[in-house]
């Protein structure tokens, strides 16, 4: 496996080998799909719909719907005006979303499509939406599109009515149905009501009932983004996927914003807590406090397995971010950190974390690829990989201990149902990580060594 | 029919009982519609793919390359080169001041880093390095004599037609790249075409075929390396397992090579051993005549008593098939006759009309023939056929389970072989294992 993967690193300016990130639509896409009643549309070839969709489909092991305005030759340079009105008619008379949220592709970009007048000279039936956003593949990586994708929406359907709904808003980034969960289940704890945009909790995650629906029962609906403009407050959780939708609500609609890093390990989900805290006024109840304690606890109880462990983490920058947080609460040295998406803002965050705890040696780099990161490893081993799951081929070539979060993961079931977040999801992370680790000590131990009780 | 089927769809679904129709099919997509077709750049990626010491450069922004990363599942026996994932990654200066520069400088960078030195690229050119004017033609031939080594371009733009075009230009790399071996002397022995070593079938087909003395001597493309396809030209037939993606290639070696083909399916018994005779007679050799049937009725015996252990928990139900093409449907459909089972809903992507004409005289008598399905319509005929189990790809298994409906993935996703004898019993186990699993007993409410 990887054997061609060679020890020495030279610098590499236009081949891309084994990516950490994919192009912006399929952000929007699953942007889109929390929405409630939406049918993300994707602008440019089928190709595109359907490897968005395959992938998706994947890693959330459910159905995702999507619809494409199929591109040939003609509409490639013509423009793709009558796909786009042919396919806008046909989506309302047969699949009867209330909105569709559409989002282009390198292709309809570059041939110049201008979304929105096409958008605005359509006939759009009574009480239905068409939004867009432009998610041109060459820029950024799939973490774009996705706030590209929750800005379209906002844009065409947020207001203000100058009256506070004295609701808060959460962006919870992106992040799997369970961890949208329990980030709700932790506002309902602390007393805020909220709206959450996107929320694929209840989308992507539905119940089995024996019947297909195209738009199960979650999804933040059409009022609840119109209203995002009469929100009390906005915590915008994710400091890279965060920073630009929380602008917009905060420039255009001049509502309050925090943004605040994914809630993953004890300090992080404390700033969402206190984040919380600070719009409801309410102490945080016990049961909360109970379940902080109980990471903390087991952090203490496992503490060393853990102390001083070398991990690799790599994926999408406010995940991995989060799990860099949690890995050095707990006494790991996060000795590479890369995520594939260009934003050096990551890098920065990164540093920081490692200033803050004192580790030093580690590096961390945006924009990079996951060939890159075996190479680095080839030369310095680690102890463990944290990441998505195409980190199991360097997992399998250099025999390393491997976690498995954030996106995708497509070779695990039931990952999706559960939290990585909030102080529940810390209690996750940790279980996950020394059980890799302690498997791997039995799995190597001499006889001798091989204890009953560890 | 209702309202859930696109007045422009309806001729492209047959229902049974309304004679004499034919299908409409071989059309694009329409626009809007939630369709499971892919596009000409999967096409030819997931046929090249499988040649494992290839370099599979994507000349485009990262999301084609990000998605056809070792996607198939196809063994190899060799390098693993194929398992990695190549791109440009073009950015918006790339789409402003093309592409051209940055894609032989990841040639060079490609040349400078990797060990042994590579010796076969294939450039796939998506949607836009086309529409933003790149020669790539022109990049891969000076890479090629810059390096000496063959750089192969696959100018694949999405939009320009439907997966099957995907092949076509696929099949035309393939020729691009054995074409100079022309001229080298025949020898006893076959190649196997479209076979793509999902779950090692490649494998089992060629101990098959050695086993009865035919040598097998390329295999396009399941676990081809470049030293093996360059030898292709000198087989004396050509073995057409995938038609679909394969047909044409194996027209252009007949005519080119003088190579002559037939078509083969080993999915189930009666194919597998109607093809294992084709063969057989097709190259002459009485010996050979009889070592096939020899062995074809031992392997068929031995999987007879499978059969016959499963039947009775499978007898009468209902089957749904969605798959890539009209040749593989036929298969299925066989081998749910075999089991005693129904076939009520069969659907290809990129069926012919020919082959819809077989699959309508060996399926059910009311079931319901689609072409181009989606989720819409699988989901209307299933329930209205009461299927119990759908055969399809990834984008269908989520859909049959949320409506109750057991899964058998015939595609990327197989996870043991399918092919051959050994496959019929991987077949038939999985389709017991998913129809009669304990699970489904939960789905409406508790256990019944």
């Amino acid at each position: 496996m990887l054997d061609l993967t060679p020890k020495e690193v030279k610098e590499r300016s236009a081949l891309r080998i084994n990516p950490c990130k994919t192009c912006q639509p399929v952000g929007a896409m699953y942007a889109a799909l929390g929405v409630k009643r939406c049918m993300p549309h994707s602008h440019g070839s089928q190709g595109c719909c359907s490897y968005h969709r395959t992938v998706l489909s994947r890693h959330f092991k459910e159905p995702a719907i999507a619809s494409s305005s199929s591109f040939t030759e003609g509409a490639s340079v013509f423009g793709g005006r009558s796909n786009i009105n042919t396919s806008v008619k046909n989506i309302f008379d047969i699949y009867n979303p209330d909105i569709i949220a559409i989002h282009s592709t390198c292709l309809s970009e570059t041939i110049g499509d201008d979304l929105g007048s096409y958008i605005m000279d359509m006939d759009i039936p009574e009480g239905k939406a068409v939004v867009h956003t432009n998610t041109p593949s060459y820029v950024g990586s799939h973490i774009n599109g996705y706030f590209n994708m929750m800005m379209g929406f906002m844009n065409y359907l947020t207001q203000s009515t100058g009256a506070s709904n004295g609701k808060a808003a959460v962006f919870p980034g992106w992040v799997n149905p369970g961890d949208i969960r329990e980030m709700k289940r932790i506002a309902r704890l602390m007393n805020v009501p909220a709206t959450f945009f996107p929320d694929q909790s209840g989308v992507l995650d539905a119940p089995m009932t024996g019947k297909y629906e195209y738009y199960p029962e979650g999804g933040t609906t059409i009022e609840e983004i119109r209203g995002l403009g009469d929100s009390k407050g906005l915590i915008a959780l994710g400091e890279i996927i965060g920073v630009e939708p929380a602008e917009l609500l905060k420039k255009k609609w001049k509502v309050p914003s925090t943004l605040l890093p994914m809630p993953v390990g004890v300090s992080y989900t404390d700033a969402y807590v206190s984040a919380l805290q600070k719009l409801s006024k309410a102490e945080v109840p016990a049961e909360l406090e109970a379940e902080r304690g109980q990471l903390v606890d087991l952090m203490l109880d496992s503490h060393q397995y853990t102390y001083q462990v070398k991990v690799a983490i790599f994926g999408d920058p406010d995940v991995v971010i989060g799990l860099t947080s949690l890995a050095l609460e707990i006494g790991m040295i996060p000795k590479y950190v890369i995520t594939g998406t260009p934003k050096e803002e990551f890098t920065r965050k990164i540093e920081a974390l490692f200033a803050k705890y004192g580790v030093t040696g580690c590096i961390a780099k945006a924009n990079s690829d996951l060939f890159e990161l075996h190479q680095w490893i080839k030369n310095e081993p680690v102890d463990l990989m944290i990441g998505s799951t195409y980190g199991k081929q360097i997992a399998r070539a250099e025999d390393i201990p491997f976690v498995r979060a954030g996106f995708p993961v497509l070779d695990r079931y039931g990952g999706t149902l559960l939290p990585i977040v909030g102080y529940n999801g810390g209690i996750r992370l940790v279980e996950k990580i020394t059980s890799a680790l302690m498997d791997r000590f039995d799995r190597d131990c001499a006889d001798e060594d091989f204890e009953i009780v560890m | 029919m209702n309202k859930s089927v696109l007045e422009e769809r309806k001729a492209s679904i047959s229902d049974k009982s309304e004679h004499g129709r034919g299908i409409c099919c071989e059309r694009e997509s329409v626009s809007g519609a939630v369709s499971q077709r892919a596009c000409v750049y999967c096409g030819a990626r997931v046929v090249l793919n499988p040649i494992t010491d290839a370099y599979h450069i994507v000349h485009g922004p990262i999301g084609c390359a990000s998605y056809t990363w070792d996607i198939r599942g196809s063994l190899t026996s060799g390098a693993s080169t194929y398992r990695n994932s190549f791109s440009t990654d073009l950015r918006e200066t790339d789409i402003v001041f093309g592409g051209e520069k940055k894609l032989s400088a990841a040639i060079d960078e490609l040349m400078e880093k990797t060990e042994p030195a590579p010796k076969l690229i294939f450039v796939y050119a998506t949607c836009i390095a086309g529409v933003i004017g790149d020669d790539i033609e022109a990049v891969c031939r000076a890479a090629a004599k810059k390096y000496g080594i063959r750089v192969i371009p696959v100018k694949a733009p999405g939009f320009s037609g439907t997966k099957p075009q995907g092949y076509k230009l696929a099949c035309d790399a393939v020729m691009a790249l054995i074409s100079p071996g022309i001229n080298q002397s025949k020898r006893f022995g076959v190649n196997i075409l479209g076979d793509y070593n999902l779950a090692g079938e490649t494998w089992i087909i060629r101990s098959y075929l050695e086993e009865i003395g035919i040598p097998v001597i390329s295999t396009i493309t399941g676990d081809a390396s470049y030293e093996k396809l360059m030898r292709a030209p000198t087989a004396v037939l050509n073995l057409v397992q995938c038609a679909g993606s394969s047909t044409y290639l194996a027209e252009r070696m007949y005519a080119e090579m003088d190579i002559p083909y037939i078509k083969v399916s080993f999915f189930g018994i009666e194919d597998t051993t109607a093809s294992l005779f084709r063969v057989a007679d097709a190259l002459g050799k009485p010996e050979i005549s009889a070592k096939a049937r020899e062995f074809a009725k031992r392997r068929s015996s031995e999987v007879v008593p499978v059969i016959a252990k499963y039947k009775p928990y499978l007898e009468g139900k209902r089957a749904a098939i969605f798959v890539g093409g009209g040749f593989k449907a036929i298969s299925l459909i066989r081998q749910f006759n075999e089991l005693g089972m129904k076939t009520m809903v069969a659907g290809t992507q990129t069926g012919k009309k020919d082959e819809y004409e077989i699959i309508s005289a060996l399926a059910d008598d009311e079931a319901v023939i689609l072409d181009d399905a989606n989720p819409a319509e699988l989901e209307r005929f299933m329930l209205e056929k009461q299927a119990d189990i759908l055969v399809g790809g990834v984008k269908e298994r989520p859909l049959a389970y949320k409506l109750g409906i057991a899964f058998c993935d015939h595609n990327h996703e197989r996870k043991h072989p399918l092919a051959g004898f050994e496959g019929i019993e991987n077949f038939v186990r999985e389709v017991h294992t998913t129809i009669n699993s304990p699970v489904w007993k939960y789905v409406k409410g508790g256990p019944a």
